[in-house]
């Protein structure tokens, strides 16, 4: 599957790194096998994989999710806009249909791969592997995700990403995160965007959509941005370049806990649970 | 719907479990999944009773465990059971607060069924 780099990630070969298999119980026709392994186990893999890749090359991988039409290419093309002088970026997009946002971000000069899902409402990290080898690494400095448009669904899946920044325009309602919460308690940054039009609409408020972000347990930062107003893009653009330092001095970040790969706190230690 | 996504992988790992011990038939699968976790146990039921089809489990049961939702605050010293989108110190309220229990998404039991002709010790 993994030409390139020699990597091993068909499915059979997965298993090998797994946390499995204490038998429990034995007789001579039935048997219960105690596994705790992640149900997303082959998908963390892959994942793991990706950013081992993503890490070598020193490159920063931010997982940009938001609901549809919350102005995610958008704040793509401002952000390359603000970065591409500085910084060599690629975006892989994600849309059920069509090629046009990755159009969009290759007439700003900038390498893009479209991922098309069909009826899959996510990415996964094995797609995200595909577009990784449709690139190259070694031109790249910062690499943007655009997940598909959805609160519900990319939450559970690893990509291989290092951050986890969700788009959360004022058009919606500030009490988003409260709708949401596994999205928006796995946000690395919480963007504020299209802040713009802030002043036309009094229903908004920042400070509640804080105030719903932290009763997650979150501390994650949040800005109010507008693509359309480089100088509101000045916190983004420097919390992009803290984290591409750290991943160039070899101290990565990792997204914040990623539900399908947390295993249990209680771990089970009886024996002998099945008849 | 990203659940029928999630079963698939889940019948991919039963299925090499199943193969590493010469199982004959899947009998039962035991999960444990958390409120935290972005599955809906109902909607995870209904995908694996059409993604078993064709599968060593096909005639299996899908046994899930919902885990409780639970944080610590560490100035309390207190556990409290909580709500998926008020994540707070059930005593003072805090938010600064540790996950201890409602983002599993586990596979933790296969109860697996053997041909004796298979081979098997005993």
């Amino acid at each position: 599957m993994c030409d390139q780099c020699g990597c091993a990630t068909t499915p059979d070969t997965v298993h090998v790194h797994d946390h499995a298999g204490v038998v429990t119980t034995r007789s001579v026709d039935a048997q219960s096998v105690e596994i705790l392994t992640g149900l997303l186990h082959e998908n963390d893999h892959v994942a793991a994989h990706n950013r081992e890749h993503l890490d070598r090359h020193g490159i920063l991988a931010v997982n940009l999710m938001s609901s549809p039409g919350s102005g995610k290419t958008s704040l793509l093309e401002a952000t390359i806009d603000a970065l591409g002088d500085r910084h060599r970026i690629a975006v892989i997009e994600g849309d059920l249909e069509t090629e046009n946002d990755a159009r969009r971000i290759r007439e700003k000069g900038v390498p893009a791969v479209q991922i098309t899902t069909g009826q899959t409402c996510h990415l996964d990290a094995h797609m995200v592997h595909d577009a990784l080898h449709a690139l190259d690494l070694g031109a790249i400095d910062i690499l943007f995700i655009e997940n598909v448009g959805n609160l519900v669904c990319p939450a559970s899946f690893d990509l291989g990403q290092h951050a986890n920044v969700t788009l959360l325009a004022v058009t919606e309602g500030d009490d988003k995160p409260a709708k949401y919460p596994v999205m928006f308690r796995g946000s690395d940054l919480v963007l504020l965007a299209k802040a713009d039009l802030l002043d036309v609409l009094d229903d908004f408020s920042p400070q509640k959509a804080v105030g719903h972000v932290r009763d997650l347990a979150n501390p994650a930062d949040v800005f109010t941005v507008s693509a359309r107003r480089a100088d509101t893009l000045v916190p983004w653009i420097a919390w992009l370049e803290d984290r591409l330092a750290a991943c160039r001095g070899g101290m990565a970040p990792r997204p914040r806990s990623h539900p399908a790969s947390r295993h249990s706190h209680h771990h089970p230690h009886h024996a002998g649970a099945a008849e | 719907m990203h659940e029928l996504a999630i079963c698939q992988s889940l019948l991919r790992e039963v299925q090499r479990v199943a193969a590493r011990n010469d199982a004959s038939e899947v009998v039962r699968i035991g999960v444990v999944v958390g409120p935290l976790s972005g599955v809906e146990a109902p909607l995870l039921e209904r995908a694996f009773t059409l993604a078993r089809c064709g599968t060593i489990a096909a005639n299996a049961t899908l046994e899930i465990e919902e885990a409780p939702l639970t944080v610590w605050c560490e100035s309390c010293g207190v556990e409290s059971q909580v709500a998926m989108n008020a994540l707070l110190c059930g005593r003072c309220g805090t938010w600064k607060v540790d996950l201890r229990s409602g983002n599993e998404l586990l596979l933790k039991q296969v109860e697996l069924s053997r041909d004796e002709t298979a081979g098997a010790t005993g």
